[in-house]
């Protein structure tokens, strides 16, 4: 597969009068074309932060790169000037917003909205341009374009919205689409429509996505692969089957076991205790540590490498290391491993352990 | 579109209606009377003006005839100067002080929003500090604090403009224009920067920037017409402050406007000056507002009125 984004021991801070929040602390991924990369974590752990300043959205004056880079297309997209990276907004990255109710200018038609990367990007004439608007139009399934397309944003519904949207991030066959809960501020319903949307323009167009999210359900719905995020950090990457079945980061655990399913019916769902770190003071070990049952006296000390699991899962946790004990998962997490083959819980149907 | 103009205009002549109502009667309690002046007079000669004039009639009769000389746009005799009709009093002294407003605001709202676009651009630093300051300084100051000054530092230290009165071109104009200007000038610059600000953070400037709009773009094509909705609000107000400044720049500069003669007639205990200026300064801001609003709906397709395409 090739690669079409790499991010790599990327670092970044934000200058607030508090002082310096070090809202990524090295991150590492790559993106591969045609895939769906999922990054999870709640909120505050640098999800959203980390696909903005791949796009180089944060506010100049607060955000600094500290340290890393960015590859797209052997570029290091932290070091190009603005006048360049207008160039690949909207172009070859491209981004759909969480909130569709305020991400489109309410005194510009749609159409205006629609068609303003493509004349950009595409130095298309007016016409062309329209003709484009009115077939994404179509494509993203707003009925009747020809009309609509004239109208203004407070004239649709938020799915419709959300769907104008997308089109304005698909308008000029962006390589890499980044998309920040997009289905968030929507309906179940609209929020199903809408994924099916996505995976069907990927299945079309050949781009690929990086999914933000906080909803494991859409993860599984919709990701090849999953990266999940933790106070500034990535600490566990791997496929989706990877992550969902052979978990082995205590955070990976914590937010699989308070995910609400339809097996356990009378059980208490699971909360993680505690709060996500102060990435003021970011702490020297291990971020989870504190809220971890499963923390050893190296997790407080200092912070973990990746530990390779297979070739396309790694994690980050002391447990992995060859000196530490074996813990017993949380009785939910070793019933997901019993499913999956490589696991050391794996069971076979057919048979006895492995 | 055209239903809900109509109405609008229906409305404005009531509006008129009830101003012109209002201001007969509170005028009444004004103390003293228009002929006080005329010390020279004897009872018998004061009766007999006052005949003339028609206010030895009861007050609801003096009300009656006003008001049906006012339908057919008749604002009566000015009892100062003598046998000179409101209209013509007010059609002379009108133009200059459409001029100067006209001025005023156009240049005042233009440089305003312009200050205020590049302190909101250029958040936090010198540009924004300067013109903040330069605004506080527009809207603390009195006009006629800046009509002094003007007039003593351009016109009488280095000559470059008239000092006063009205006799010069459009020469005469800029000076009580620029003053007059101060107000709407600071208050613009104001309400477009902090407006501006907060529509630079919103989302849809962020998907802009998605976009791969440039800073050019982005504050012009996007910003500029979301930051101008509030400050249309205040543009009606703005002109009616614009009328009341007018009063005393007009003043200093010695100019032949209506504000000019609405002091004098107050002075002079005028009525039928007083009701006429006041009417037309109503009716000026009744038109103002009744723009204000058709604008609102240009700009803000959210609030255009429903029920017409025209």
């Amino acid at each position: 597969m090739t690669k079409i984004l790499e991010v790599k021991d990327l670092e970044l801070s934000f200058h607030t009068f508090a002082g310096e929040v070090k809202a990524i602390r090295g991150v590492n991924f790559d993106l591969h074309k045609g895939e769906t990369l999922a990054i999870v974590g709640e909120s505050g752990s640098g999800k959203s932060v980390t696909t903005k300043s791949i796009m180089r959205l944060l506010p100049e004056s607060s955000a600094e790169y500290k340290n890393g880079e960015i590859l797209f297309e052997g570029r290091d997209l932290t070091k190009i000037p603005e006048k360049n990276m207008q160039k690949i907004r909207g172009k070859d990255i491209s981004m759909i917003f969480q909130d569709p109710m305020t991400s489109l200018n309410p005194t510009m038609t749609i159409g205006r909205q629609i068609m303003e990367p493509i004349l950009k990007h595409q130095k298309l004439n007016k016409s062309a341009a329209r003709k484009q608007t009115i077939e994404l139009l179509n494509l993203v399934g707003i009925p009747n374009a020809e009309n609509r397309y004239k109208m203004y944003p407070h004239q649709f519904s938020g799915g419709q919205r959300q769907r104008i949207v997308i089109a304005i991030a698909l308008a000029c066959n962006p390589k890499v689409l980044i998309a920040d809960e997009p289905t968030t501020a929507l309906d179940v319903t609209i929020q199903a429509q809408i994924l099916e949307l996505m995976k069907d323009i990927q299945k079309k167009t050949d781009t690929s996505i990086i999914f933000i999210t906080h909803d494991l359900g859409v993860v599984a719905n919709v990701a090849d692969r999953v990266a999940v995020m933790y106070g500034g950090r990535i600490v566990e990457i791997g496929t989706v089957d990877e992550i969902f079945y052979n978990p082995q980061h205590p955070y990976t655990w914590g937010l699989l076991s308070s995910m609400p399913s339809m097996d356990l019916e009378d059980q208490k769902l699971y909360a993680i205790p505690g709060t996500p770190p102060d990435l003021l003071n970011p702490p020297k070990g291990d971020a989870f540590a504190l809220r971890s049952e499963y923390a050893m006296k190296i997790d407080m000390e200092r912070q973990p490498p990746f530990f390779k699991v297979s070739d396309t899962h790694y994690a980050a946790t002391w447990l992995l290391h060859s000196q530490a004990p074996q813990v017993e998962p949380p009785a939910l997490i070793i019933e997901r491993m019993k499913t999956f083959k490589g696991s050391r819980y794996y069971v076979d149907q057919t048979g006895g352990t492995v | 579109m055209v239903k809900y103009i109509g109405k609008r205009i229906v409305y404005m002549f009531i509006t008129l209606f009830l101003i012109a109502t209002a201001s007969f009667f509170l005028m009444q309690t004004l103390p003293g009377s228009p002929i006080a002046s005329y010390n020279k007079l004897n009872d018998t000669q004061k009766a007999i003006v006052e005949k003339k004039y028609g206010i030895d009639k009861p007050k609801p009769v003096q009300y009656a005839i006003y008001m049906k000389n006012l339908a057919k746009g008749d604002l009566g005799t000015s009892f100062v100067f003598k046998g000179k009709s409101v209209n013509d009093l007010l059609a002379t002294r009108l133009k200059p002080s459409l001029i100067l407003g006209a001025q005023a605001m156009v240049f005042g709202t233009i440089v305003g929003i312009l200050l205020g676009m590049l302190a909101a651009l250029k958040h936090n630093t010198f540009w924004d500090y300067g013109s903040t300051f330069f605004a506080i300084l527009g809207i603390s100051i009195p006009s006629f604090v800046f009509a002094s000054l003007l007039q003593y530092w351009i016109a009488s230290e280095w000559h470059l403009l008239p000092v006063g009165l009205w006799n010069d071109g459009w020469k005469s104009s800029v000076l009580p224009s620029l003053a007059l200007a101060m107000g709407p000038l600071a208050l613009s610059a104001r309400f477009i920067r902090t407006e501006m600000i907060e529509v630079l953070n919103s989302d849809y400037i962020m998907l802009a920037k998605a976009k791969g709009a440039n800073g050019f773009e982005i504050a012009f094509k996007h910003a500029f017409r979301n930051a101008l909705i509030p400050l249309i609000t205040v543009l009606g107000p703005l002109a009616a402050g614009l009328v009341t400044g007018s009063l005393v720049v007009e003043q200093i500069f010695a100019i032949p406007g209506i504000g000019e003669q609405f002091v004098s007639s107050i002075m002079t205990n005028d009525h039928a000056t007083i009701m006429g200026t006041t009417l037309l300064f109503s009716a000026f801001l009744i038109v103002v507002i009744f723009i204000v609003d058709i604008l609102y709906g240009v700009i803000d397709p959210r609030i255009r009125v429903s029920g017409g395409k025209g």
